[in-house]
């Protein structure tokens, strides 16, 4: 019989289930693997030998570890707070200000390291830092890769903050300036608390993104500048054991925390 | 020389856009409101209205003109530096502010001191009847109750000139005509000046002292309600205006200070305007309530007959390409005096019509 509300209801779809489950189960089943293989009391990670915790607490008790992770903290900060200031100047500029000429190339610019290949940016940037250090003798330190995270963090950050720029009503500045505020007035009494959400969303993805990059921290990194994505790729070549899948975990877990905390701020008051 | 308006436009123009796409949202406009006025802008959507209002803010520079606040230019001054307030059409409160802060907002950025503005905050808490709501978010507040907040946080400013941009359209019909009655007793009391925008033109006719009728990005008329009532000057304020009847006629002639015209169904009218040559075409506007109806006549044919209440409209057809629109108060017992098929004769008192320049 047909039911009036089953038009395009692809829920309603031959195969839809089948489907929908076996896109579901590759995503997790990796992931759900390496979860339940951080808690193995052996030393093996695909071979069961009982539960417990020991993994953990040798990873939290190794110091290669702990440097790895205090030089990703450092540097997903300072690339958030970076990103995130310049994201927001951009995203005002962007949309606050009369339609000016190459508008669309700022935006398309601003995007690009969203589009550009990895490995490119991460060979430029490496070839590049290196050029300033031959002709200059400067070299910046940890500061290479924060000024490089804070780049390609820069679009993450913009995003969700034009998303909230955009869908802001106009007319509230216009009514906080009929009431005598200055611009800057009008912006720190108006503007910015209700970016707010849009600004610790941005933040929020911005933090994730450097502090689980791989690729161009890679290529970038000095000596002793090993992130913990850095830090997790060597230990897999001096032989896998459940540590591995204990740190993996972790960052895992941060990085859900950090996504939905995003997510959930984004959403908060409409 | 005489006092200076409370606001002056000075053939201000004002254009959004580029070549093929220019529009022109005001074209040469000029109007001078009076202190202590409740002066209202009447268009139509589009015409203008908003943009002229925004103009006086601050909030849009015009092309060319001027425009002046108690015969002081104000065009270089940016918003924040304009005595005026607004209340804009969509209200526009502070969402993450309560209702107390969104109306101390402007005595805050004015610098103002702490318990002075606790004071005011009450009193316009008191005069727009929303004591007790003070610590609500304005998501928390129904329509009229918003427009009341966005009323006060204008009002608290004791601004000289108060924009209204069409502040009752949100609200139903009941709450938009009792919030008529007190806008108009808030502007008596306060003497402040108001530049009120509507569309609507029962509102504008029962508030205002003087209206200016607007139609693309002109304004067309410029007078108290009666005027623009009585005697609109063209076509478009009388067809904005009220509902009238448009007929073709013939000048015949001057007849002690009017002008005898003859329609379509030959009855003859005698008609007030600047007299045209004898023998010309022109257009008289006519309103459906001032005609009288007698039974028997032999100028046309009731072939319509709507029951409105306290009233029946008719459409009487004069002749093939002629209908005119009548309005006749029913009788005590409330039945309509005229029948659909009934023949009837025309009579419209001197003056009653008016002649149209196009
Ligand atoms: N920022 C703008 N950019 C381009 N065109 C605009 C802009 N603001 C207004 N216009 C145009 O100018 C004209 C007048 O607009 P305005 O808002 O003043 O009309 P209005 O009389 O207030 O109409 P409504 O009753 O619908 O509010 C319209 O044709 C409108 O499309
Ligand atoms: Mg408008």
């Amino acid at each position: 019989m047909a039911d009036p509300r089953a038009t395009l209801d692809l829920k309603r779809q031959p195969g839809f289930g089948p489907v929908a489950w076996f896109c579901l189960f590759m995503l997790y089943a990796p992931i759900a693997v390496l979860f339940v293989f951080s808690f193995n009391a052996g030393r093996s990670v695909n071979n069961w030998s009982g539960f417990s915790l020991d993994w953990y607490v040798k990873a939290f008790h190794n110091e290669g570890i702990q440097d790895a992770a205090w030089i990703s903290l450092q540097v997903a900060f300072a690339a958030t707070l970076a990103a995130t200031i310049l994201a927001t100047a951009a995203a005002l500029a962007t949309t606050r200000t009369r339609p000016w000429a190459g508008q669309t190339g700022a935006y398309l610019v601003i995007n690009l390291p969203l589009m550009v290949p990895e490995i490119v940016t991460a060979i430029a940037t490496l070839s590049f830092f290196a050029l300033i250090a031959s002709l200059s003798g400067i070299r910046f330190g940890l500061g290479t890769l924060i000024i490089t995270h804070t780049v390609f963090c820069i679009p993450f950050a913009y995003l969700p903050i034009r998303a909230r720029l955009e869908g802001m009503d106009l007319t509230l500045e216009q009514a906080a300036a009929d009431l005598y505020a200055t611009p800057w007035q009008a912006f720190r009494r108006v503007t910015l608390p209700l970016l707010a959400p849009g600004i610790s969303a941005g933040a929020a993805l911005a933090f994730i993104v450097s502090f689980d990059d791989f690729t161009i921290s890679q290529f970038v990194a000095g000596p002793g500048q090993q992130t913990l994505p850095i830090y997790i790729y060597g230990a897999i070549r001096r032989g896998v054991t459940p540590e591995v899948n204990a740190i993996s975990t972790i960052l895992l877990m941060i990085s859900i925390l950090f996504v939905s905390a995003s997510f959930l701020i984004g959403r908060r008051r409409q | 020389m005489a006092e200076s308006a409370a606001v002056e436009a000075r053939s201000v123009t004002k254009t959004f856009g580029v070549a093929p796409d220019l529009v022109r949202a005001l074209d040469d406009v000029s109007v001078a409101i009076e202190e202590n006025e409740f002066f209202t802008l009447l268009g139509p959507s589009g015409c203008g209205k908003t943009t002229l209002l925004r103009l006086i803010a601050g909030l849009e520079l015009p092309n060319s003109g001027d425009i002046l606040l108690a015969g002081r230019s104000v065009v270089h001054l940016p918003p924040h530096e304009r005595p005026v307030n607004t209340v804009f059409q969509s209200y526009a409160l502070f969402p993450h502010m309560s209702v107390a802060q969104n109306i101390a907002f402007g005595l805050e950025m004015r610098g103002l001191a702490r318990d002075e503005i606790a004071r005011t905050v009450g009193e316009m808490l008191t005069l727009v009847k929303m004591q007790g709501l003070d610590a609500r978010r304005p998501g928390q507040l129904s329509g009229g109750q918003q427009q009341r907040v966005a009323l006060a946080r204008a009002l608290a400013n004791h601004p000289k000139v108060l924009l209204l941009d069409e502040p009752l359209s949100a609200l139903d019909l009941k709450l938009r005509q009792g919030m008529r009655g007190e806008l108009k007793s808030l502007q008596r009391r306060t003497g402040i000046t108001f530049v009120f925008v509507t569309h609507d033109q029962e509102e504008a006719l029962t508030m205002s002292d003087r209206i200016a009728v607007m139609d693309r990005g002109r304004v067309q008329q410029l007078g108290t309600p009666l005027d623009i009532y009585e005697r609109p000057v063209n076509k478009f304020v009388a067809d904005f205006i009220g509902d009238t009847n448009f007929l073709e006629a013939t000048a015949l002639g001057e007849e002690g200070g009017f002008v005898r015209c003859r329609c379509a169904g030959g009855f003859e009218l005698l008609v007030g305007g600047i007299p045209p040559a004898p023998g010309a075409t022109v257009t008289v506007a006519l309103r459906p309530e001032k005609i009288v109806l007698h039974p028997g006549g032999a100028h046309g044919t009731v072939t319509q007959a709507v029951y409105v209440g306290t009233d029946t409209n008719y459409v009487v057809q004069l002749s093939v390409k002629t209908d005119l629109g009548v309005r006749v108060q029913n009788a005590v017992d409330g039945r309509a005096r005229f029948a659909v098929g009934e023949h009837v004769g025309i009579e419209v008192p001197p003056g009653a019509a008016r002649l149209l320049k196009d």
